[in-house]
């Protein structure tokens, strides 16, 4: 019951930081639709070459996006080292890093909507028909990649280089998550059956509990100094 | 299982610590034991390891070399009980600035568990004299009201070890002599208090016992009144003295 606590104390305490400053969700959020924005006049895509196109443009937004909120989420944690006050407490180290990832969870949601809208809106698509699966097949992956992001970020808080360290240390093992959501999305828009991509969701979700379970277990030795 | 610390009398102990940071040994091979009661001044030059031996106190960093014992027992059996026991600050405030005094009081608070949270909070408040800045975002505080902050938040669980490194850092003469006072009567209520203070003459008047470190090691542990103050290289006046004289 405590270690929950501490979950909803960290999150909670995540979510007031960002409402006095407001820098996490509206960088991601812009990255985000300025990435959709420049593929736009990039590719110019005609009608017919934007379900093939749409899903790895919008997993490229989300994926940059996603850079930006872990690198800000642990800036905050740096600031007067606020992280080791976290240490400091009595609390399981696991419990800091649900509550980290569950903060980001809901930033990088938020964007995602964001930069979903605003792709609907360039590319002239509607997401409404399929928007149940898509919207599944986008939690799932979003989950597996900010479990990883969320310990790539602690780790590469405590670098030098931390703003390229983050996507050197975290991309390559994201790919599959990626690889996952912009073949299931591609599935998911073309309005393929379930069936065709549904390997994949497997995949994603498969990949997401790994990584949770396996980074708040080890997430005591990514803490120490 | 986890140790009983309420029969077991809680004790901090080193035993044969070193702390290696790349090129830099920090710490070598330093025995040093706290009970409560205890009021120890640590004193020593710039780089003499007086952080990291707090650090390493208060489980923040682990030893390269050697352990560290609560209650008799390695410190990693029972890091909760440990870290629910020690109240530490450093050069650092550990607190976020885009939040008030208050709200980390709060975070910290429910880190801990702690019950009577709102009771607790007002009295460390009141403590640091705080509550009419309580609601000001920590960034916009002076550096002498974060440190109260800080200070506020490192006692708010009532630890038993008080691992203080500066803490009159910032501190304006009325808060200073405040504070002072609060940490004299710390031992007899049972308390342990482990400090670094550059104010020889204001360590002194606090503590009973001098732990004196230089180049990493431990130079000196026993009372203050024993201590070989030349030998030391710290006259009366609690100045160092230069190799030239």
């Amino acid at each position: 019951m405590h270690t929950l606590r501490v979950i909803w104390a960290i999150f909670s305490k995540d979510m007031r930081v960002e409402w006095r400053h407001r820098e996490t969700l509206a960088s991601m959020s812009i990255f985000g639709v300025l990435v959709v924005f420049l593929f736009n006049f990039a590719f110019e895509p005609a009608r017919e070459e934007t379900l093939r196109l749409l899903p790895g443009l919008l997993w490229v937004a989300f994926a940059f996006a996603g850079v930006l909120g872990f690198n800000r989420s642990f800036a905050a944690e740096r600031e007067n080292a606020a992280f080791e006050g976290m240490r400091l407490a009595p609390v399981d180290p696991g419990a800091i890093y649900l509550g980290k990832m569950l903060a980001n969870l809901f930033f990088l949601g938020i964007a995602e909507v964001i930069v979903v809208f605003a792709a609907s809106l360039w590319y002239n698509f509607s997401f409404v028909p399929v928007l149940g699966r898509f919207a599944l097949i986008t939690f799932l992956c979003t989950l597996g990649y900010v479990a990883v992001g969320t310990t790539f970020g602690a780790i590469a808080a405590n670098t030098r280089m931390r703003e390229v360290m983050l996507p050197v240390l975290q991309f390559p093992v994201a790919v599959p998550i990626f690889i996952a959501g912009v073949e299931a999305s591609t599935g998911a828009l073309k309005g393929d059956p379930l069936g065709d991509y549904a390997g994949w969701i497997k995949l994603a979700a498969g990949f997401s509990v790994v990584f949770v379970v396996l980074s708040y277990l080890l997430f005591e030795y990514v803490l120490e100094e | 299982m986890p140790l009983d610390t309420a029969r077991v009398r809680p004790t901090l102990e080193l035993r044969g610590v070193s702390k290696q940071f790349s090129d830099l040994r920090a710490l070598s091979d330093v025995c040093l034991r706290i009970e409560p009661g205890d009021s120890v001044l640590l004193y020593g030059p710039n780089g003499a390891g007086k952080t990291t031996l707090l650090r390493v106190l208060s489980t923040l960093a682990r030893p390269t070399e050697g352990q560290v014992l609560f209650a008799g027992a390695d410190v990693q059996r029972n890091l909760a009980a440990a870290k629910a026991a020690i109240g530490f600050i450093s050069h650092t405030t550990f607190l976020y600035g885009e939040l008030s005094a208050r709200e980390n009081l709060e975070f910290t608070g429910r880190l801990f568990g702690l019950p009577n949270l709102q009771q607790r909070m007002d009295a460390v408040l009141d403590l640091f004299r705080l509550r009419e800045r309580a609601k000001t975002p920590v960034r916009e505080l002076s550096r002498g009201y974060q440190q109260r902050a800080s200070l506020a938040r490192a006692f708010l669980h009532d630890p038993q070890f008080l691992l203080l490194d500066e803490p009159f850092t910032g501190l304006d003469a009325a808060s200073a002599e405040s504070l002072q006072e609060l940490l004299q009567r710390l031992p007899e209520q049972g308390k342990a208090l482990v400090f670094s203070t550059h104010n020889f003459d204001q360590g002194t008047a606090i503590a009973q016992r001098l732990v004196a470190l230089e180049g990493g090691r431990v130079r000196f542990d026993g009372p203050l009144s024993l201590a070989p103050l030349p030998a030391l290289r710290i006259t009366a006046q609690g100045k160092e003295i230069r190799k030239s004289e």
